[in-house]
């Protein structure tokens, strides 16, 4: 009874992801229609049997293209993850860690970073480089730094009071070990949280990036691009941005609703 | 509560929907309306003209500048033309028609043009346009008064005679049949150049005012020389709205009675509100396809290009079937001098092209950049049906979208590119359209090289009568397509959307609101 309402979220977030996973893996095998196949004779077509979420300005399968457009979505969000957790986990378990003049340093620097709105400073990379995927992984990775080394660092120094940290600090071991064997572990779920939040953040600001052109370049298949190009006939063929903007929300609530479950159900057993 | 709230949103949300979906229904019944209407002349013709009202134009650009000789932008030069006029102006079809000018001749040796003024012309301050006036404008646009010239087109003078008030012989320095098309550029009064401020023309409509990045208003000039033109309206307002849909929403709301160039899903949102003139605008959209680069130096591969790209296509999804399919560097829109049945030559037939492509030995295809300046959606889309057909001949297309300044920068300056998309804006003189090809033209950008063809733009050059010079520019044409030096394909057309109950608006080879015959029905 207790746990009931918290697990929810979670439930309905673990199905989201896992159905977008799974479809993201099957349209590597297969997807309805080849998805930059052009058919002048059926543009705009509504959803129907055939095209189940009804095709696009060139008569391309709306479906097909969103199931291709996932890999995108995920590739993006996976990679600028990583990067910003590898860049956060190093600049917060120094921080954390060490203290001293050397936190001051490194956090001022994320505050930095931080203090440049995030899709400004995707902009601003995006532009001084060539727009396209690369680049697009890179500023998002650097847009998500500061959240990993904040949180990283919170926690490091949060733990590094127990006892059992201290004793191993007695005990006269390096801070390497100190920082991987005895403090990462206990930090997993915040960092956890962390990814799958930012996760979601990557592969709206990609569909940001790329709906204004800066992102994602054709052909690679990208959601943002498509709401771009549904935009102008979202009175004649509104089921085009329908899908692909639900599509979207759908990937982001999922991703926000596991880092909350994970959350919630991390501060019940504690 | 919580749930109520939830289900009405929901509610709404379907209502919403279904709505959509109604109005959706709607839009495509208009839609087979509207193209019934287009290709060519406007609908339903009625007779009552009514004298006096107000227009107001949406404009996608703002102003550059007033003064017609430092203004650059098309939109602006478009608008002003209203208030200037030229020694010739243009018809519908391209020809060349008298205007401030009564008639001209040409000498023999193509060497002297003498021009004889009509003597009632007056400016917008009351002062008469006499011959002084146009050797003053000529001499500042061909920069004979010690400045710097104005346009290359004037260059050519030699120098200006002003044998009486109302005549004006001008020599040039060599013979070009390319000359005569320039004098449309605006008349301006002597000495006096505060056109910035206060621009004075001798055009049909006079300067008003104009608030910067808002509005441009002008007024009927009530003195306009030519009586029979002297136009309908009172008033003229050309609103600056740089976003297509604000400039849709206000046509909605009624405070826009003419968008210029309207999209054809701006048209089925606007519906049985307006109606439509639609046609040709002299535009050139070509893949372009750098002759110079390895395979494309090649013309059995340039062919098989040619045959696997089905223009048909391009124009039903990329133009919604609104645009004309070119075989050459030329539009129908200047029927004189439009070679016709070219756009067939290359009927797409992926057999034939294959067959070519073995014949270059390029059998198993190859590699092929395809830069596309990203500012163009239009281009864009095309160059994503391109990417598809090409597939069929086993050419891979690697699209490469860069902004429209780098374009400029790094393939139409630098020629750094394999193939590009591009439309050539229409341009009254054959001259300017065709000399692109020319072999040693800085900006013939292709890197198309072929001595008869330079021979031929030579030809049409030094020729003294239209009908030898358009058989050359025809020819020329011919010389194009015969050697596939690019992707020739379509002319999107130009579609001008008008508020019910205006009528008037003439579509021409270039891009000009011809107000005068704009005006109100009963």
């Amino acid at each position: 009874m207790m746990t009931k309402p918290k697990s929810i979220p979670l439930f309905i977030g673990i199905s989201l992801v896992v159905t977008i996973s799974i479809t993201m893996l099957i349209s590597f095998f297969y997807t309805p229609y080849d998805p930059n196949e052009i058919h002048s004779a059926s543009r705009l077509s509504s959803p129907s049997a055939e095209h189940l979420f009804g095709t696009d300005n060139f008569g391309r399968d709306i479906l097909s293209r969103i199931m291709e457009g996932s890999q995108t979505a995920f590739l993006t969000g996976f990679s600028a993850v990583s990067i910003g957790l590898t860049v956060g986990l190093v600049i917060g378990a120094c921080a954390g860690y060490f203290e001293g003049w050397l936190d001051e340093l490194l956090m001022r620097f994320v505050d930095a970073l931080l203090a440049f709105p995030g899709i400004l400073l995707a902009i601003m990379l995006v532009s001084v480089f060539e727009p396209g995927m690369g680049s697009t992984i890179v500023a998002l990775g650097i847009m998500s730094i500061p959240t990993f080394a904040r949180i990283i660092r919170g926690s490091i120094i949060q733990y590094k009071k127990f006892d059992f940290v201290q004793a191993s600090i007695a005990k006269g071991a390096g801070s390497l070990r100190i920082i991987f064997r005895h403090l990462l572990p206990n930090i997993t779920s915040p960092i956890l949280v962390a990814a799958s939040l930012s996760f979601s953040g990557s592969v709206l600001a990609e569909s940001g990036l790329s709906y204004l052109g800066l992102g994602v370049q054709p052909p690679d298949p990208s959601w943002g691009r498509m709401l771009k190009e549904a935009q102008p006939y979202i009175t004649s063929a509104p089921w085009y941005v329908i899908t692909t903007g639900l599509v979207i929300t759908l990937m982001v609530l999922g991703f926000n609703l596991l880092g909350d479950g994970i959350r919630d159900s991390n501060d019940n057993r504690a | 509560m919580k749930l109520n709230l939830a289900t009405r949103t929901l509610t709404a949300l379907f209502v919403f929907i279904l709505l959509t979906a109604c109005s959706n229904t709607d839009g495509q019944n208009h839609e087979a309306n509207g193209s019934n209407s287009t290709n060519g002349q406007e609908n339903n013709h009625s007779s009552a003209e009514v004298s006096g009202g107000v227009v107001r134009i949406a404009m996608s650009t703002e102003i550059d500048n007033l003064d017609p000789y430092v203004s650059a932008a098309t939109d602006t030069m478009s608008m002003m033309d209203n208030v200037f006029d030229g020694l010739l102006d243009t018809d519908e079809s391209g020809q060349l028609v008298p205007a401030i000018a009564e008639d001209y001749d040409i000498s023999d040796d193509g060497l002297q043009y003498t021009f004889r003024l009509k003597d009632n012309v007056v400016f917008h301050d009351g002062s008469e346009l006499t011959a002084e006036d146009v050797v003053y404008s000529y001499e500042k646009l061909a920069g004979l008064n010690g400045g710097e010239p104005i346009s290359s087109q004037f260059e050519i003078i030699e120098k200006i005679e002003t044998p009486s008030d109302f005549e004006v012989i001008i020599h040039l320095k060599e013979r070009s049949s390319a000359f005569l098309a320039a004098n449309i550029r605006p008349i301006l009064p002597a000495d006096y150049d505060n056109h910035s401020e206060k621009p004075i023309g001798a055009g049909p409509f006079k300067f008003e005012s104009y608030v910067v990045g808002q509005e441009l208003k002008l007024k009927r000039n009530d003195d306009y020389y030519d009586v029979d033109k002297i136009p309908f309206l009172d008033e003229v307002q050309f609103k600056i709205m740089p976003d297509p849909e604000s400039s849709i929403l206000a046509m909605q709301a009624g405070e826009i009675d003419i968008i210029p160039g309207i999209s054809a899903q701006g048209l089925l949102q606007l519906g049985d509100q307006v109606k439509t003139v639609s046609g040709p605008q002299n535009m050139v959209q070509i893949m372009a396809l750098n002759n110079s680069v390895e395979p494309l130096n090649q013309k059995e591969v340039r062919q098989a290009i040619n045959l696997a790209v089905d223009k048909d296509m391009i124009i039903e999804t990329v133009s919604d079937g609104d645009g004309i399919k070119l075989g050459s560097n030329f539009s129908p829109a200047m029927d004189f001098y439009y070679e016709a049945g070219l756009e067939d030559v290359y009927a797409t037939n992926i057999a034939e092209a294959k067959k070519l492509m073995k014949a270059a030995g390029y059998e198993d295809g190859f590699e092929l950049e395809l830069t596309v300046p990203s500012d163009y959606q239009f281009h864009v889309d095309t160059a994503q049906v391109i990417v598809e057909q090409l597939k069929e001949i086993d050419i891979d297309v690697d699209l490469k979208l860069i902004e429209f300044s780098s374009w400029l920068e790094n393939v139409y300056t630098d020629e750094q590119y394999e193939a590009t998309i591009i439309g050539f804006t229409g341009k009254l003189d054959p001259y300017e359209i065709l000399r692109r090809y020319v072999t040693d033209y800085k900006r013939n950008f292709i890197n198309f090289e072929h001595a008869q063809y330079d021979e031929r733009i030579d030809q049409a050059l030094k020729a003294t009568n239209p009908t030898e010079m358009a058989r050359m520019y025809k020819d020329a044409q011919s010389i194009l397509t015969e050697e596939a030096a690019s992707v020739f394909i379509m002319d999107p057309y130009r579609t001008i959307a008008m508020t019910n109950g205006l009528e008037g608006m003439k579509m021409y080879p270039i891009q000009k609101f011809n107000l005068e015959d704009v005006h109100y029905t009963e």
